[in-house]
């Protein structure tokens, strides 16, 4: 066990990943010489040559597709796209081709294809660099989407991905790279599509993913301190998601609050509240919550970004209220 | 090339089984046996058969909607494609992708693709992954002229050359993406002339003169194997059919097509074979009836086919297993 940044942990699943398998090669921009534009990737071009560790051009879709042919070639690809919003570029190859090849060829061609994008607001980057958009990539049958929020996860979720032979997209959130935690790169992963409860509780549960983990685990304290016991429950696979875990937990604390970075309108949050009503209403004693990004293009302005985005402030106020204390 | 009766009769009998079975589907369309869209090649068959002539079983093609003639020639059944038109399950793809997604793994054939544009990068990445695994062999990315227009084309061109990639571009250059002729569309209309500005080798070739495609496509894939650099084919052919099943055909003259027609591929070859003095040794009528004869059989194996059970939806969605 050793004390492990978010983004060290991101670069050594892929060091350990591409010293293992010759078939893993890593590209996207400025992942070579000039280190990732999150610096994830710093030193990778030096131990593995520009054979592995490729600079592309600013051609998302391009190397996005590059991917995929790769991926259908025999090889092991990692793309790496900036952001989240610079993958709308390439959405035509995520969406037309990587998640639909294996189906439209009748079993025969799938595509064992890693896209890790950055996500996420916080950073006064304004509208078109802080957006949560992987739940949009959830409603997409053929991907699977990961969100690792801890250090452990970062490590584990990209090796999964590669293991896996279909297209896995893994958003980390840009907040979390400076994140320190404890790794354990020995330890067997919990695998893809399953939630892992991070606190337990018996009077509510908080269903999240992502950075809000973090912001749920301080409402839940603040929540402890009067006396309200919740359950915290990190989702860490939007597509396939556990809803094994999810119903369990509503068995057990008859409340549920979703918290999701992205905003409400047809959102990973409404798909969870739709399943909770299919599988699970007569467990409710409450009617069900979310608290999600105001339905506004993230501001510039600090104070406007905050109040825009899913708050432990918010997630403390919304369980009170539904409890009946506030 | 050494046009040798053997050649000529394959080149013939290939140009034929495209022309043929796409007339087949037409009454197969009209008689809503095959429905969806529906793209017919006719005219430009030329162009599939001159360059499945410079291709090994080694090397990958990736291609449109307009997709039966390249699909056949290279070596998909028509049995196999006749079923995926009707939606069967002994379908090339299972009936899961019809006309305009025909998929064979066992001939590296990699679709079949209705996104304009959309399979030029999966060519790119297929072309990288073979020169990482130093593997000789050429990938060939087909396309219209329409797919010019389309930032993929650009980011594509620009990656090939800039990484050496072992590629056969084509362009089909039938003049129309879907109604709209090329000259309202691009500044540029030699389309070739676009690869080159990215370094590529290119030419402009005849797409009506089978023996033309097929020499130039040779040569060109001995040039990729040689040097590992892309290579960019623009054949001039015609589309003698509307653009799709569903198109009434209102933008171009009728003498215009009259004009093309009159130097289609079939024409054009039986011309070249006259001079060559190989026309009478042709045995047209037991070609056209072994033709006829794979046609009735692909029609007879599709209606005897069965559906994919619905229980079987569902599949193909994920892999369990890993290729390669
Ligand atoms: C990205 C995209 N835009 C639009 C269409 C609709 N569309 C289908 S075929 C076609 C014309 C394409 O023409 P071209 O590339 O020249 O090929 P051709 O049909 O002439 O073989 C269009 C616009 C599409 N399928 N994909």
């Amino acid at each position: 066990m050793a004390e492990t940044t978010y983004r060290e942990a991101v670069r050594a699943a892929i060091d350990d990943a591409m010293s293992s398998d010759e078939r893993v090669f890593l590209m996207g921009e400025d992942v070579g010489h000039y280190g990732g534009c999150y610096a994830v990737s710093m030193g990778l071009l030096e131990k593995f040559g520009e054979q592995r560790i490729i600079d592309t051009p600013l051609s998302e879709s391009t190397f996005t597709g590059a991917g995929i042919g790769a991926a259908l070639n025999g090889m092991r690809p990692i793309v790496e796209i900036m952001t989240v919003n610079f993958s709308l570029l390439a959405l035509d190859q995520i969406m037309n081709n990587a998640a639909t090849l294996l189906h439209m060829s009748g079993g025969q061609f799938n595509v064992p294809l890693v896209i890790r994008m950055a996500t996420g607001g916080g950073k006064q980057l304004g509208a078109q660099h802080s957006h949560s958009l992987e739940g949009w990539f959830a409603h997409i049958p053929g991907l699977k989407i990961l969100t690792p929020a801890t250090v452990q996860d970062a490590y584990d979720m990209v090796g999964l991905a590669l293991k896996d032979p279909n297209p896995v997209l893994v958003f980390e959130n840009a907040l979390l790279y400076n994140d320190k935690g404890e790794l354990d790169t020995s330890a067997k992963p919990l695998p893809i599509g399953k939630a892992k409860i991070e606190k337990e509780g018996k009077d509510v549960t908080i269903l999240t993913y992502g950075i809000s983990l973090f912001k749920s685990l301080e409402a839940a304290q603040t929540l402890a301190e009067e006396g309200i016991n919740a359950e915290v429950i990190d989702l860490r696979s939007l597509r396939p998601l556990d809803d094994e875990t999810i119903m369990a937990s509503i068995a057990k604390t008859h409340r549920v609050v979703i918290v999701d970075e992205g905003w409400k309108s047809g959102s990973l949050s409404a798909e969870i509240m739709a399943r909770i009503n299919e599988q699970a209403f007569y467990e409710l004693d409450a009617p069900m919550a979310r608290v999600c990004t105001a339905e506004v293009p993230l501001p510039y302005a600090k104070h406007l970004e905050d109040a825009a985005l899913p708050q432990a402030d918010k997630i403390v106020e919304t369980v009170k209220k539904m409890v009946g204390v506030s | 090339m050494n046009l040798t009766i053997e050649k000529a009769k394959e080149f013939y009998s290939k140009m034929l089984l495209i022309r043929r079975f796409e007339e087949k589907c037409v009454e197969l369309y009209s008689a809503q046996k095959i429905r969806g869209f529906l793209h017919l090649y006719i005219g430009e068959e030329a162009v599939a058969v001159g360059l499945a002539d410079a291709l090994s079983e080694d090397d990958a093609i990736l291609a449109t909607y307009r997709e039966h003639g390249h699909a056949l020639v290279r070596g998909i059944s028509a049995k196999s494609v006749m079923a995926e038109l009707y939606g069967k399950v002994d379908g090339c793809s299972r009936g899961r992708g019809g006309s305009m997604h025909l998929f064979d793994a066992k001939s590296r054939f990699y679709g079949g693709s209705a996104i304009v544009g959309g399979g030029l990068p999966l060519a790119v990445g297929m072309a990288l992954a073979d020169k990482m695994q130093n593997r000789k062999r050429v990938t060939v990315a087909i396309f219209g002229d329409g797919a010019v227009a389309e930032g993929e084309f650009h980011e594509s061109l620009n990656l090939a050359a800039l990484w050496e990639l072992p590629i056969l571009f084509v362009c089909e250059n039938n003049q129309y993406a879907m109604g709209t002729a090329l000259r309202y569309t691009e500044s540029q209309t030699d389309i070739y002339k676009k690869a080159e500005s990215y370094n590529i080798h290119a030419k402009q070739i005849d797409g009506m003169d089978v023996v033309k495609v097929a020499k130039a496509a040779t040569r060109a894939v001995e040039d990729i194997k040689e040097t590992s650099k892309p290579v960019f084919l623009e054949c001039l052919t015609y589309r003698f059919r509307a653009h799709s099943m569903f198109d009434a055909e209102l933008y171009r003259e009728k003498a215009e097509v009259k004009e093309w027609k009159e130097k289609g591929p079939l024409v054009v070859f039986e011309e070249r074979l006259k001079d060559a003095g190989l026309w009478s040794d042709l045995d047209l009528k037991a070609i056209e009836a072994d033709i006829q004869n794979v046609i009735d059989e692909a029609v007879e194996f599709a209606e005897n086919s069965e559906l994919e059970p619905i229980e079987d939806l569902e599949k193909f969605v994920y892999s369990e297993v890993s290729n390669g």
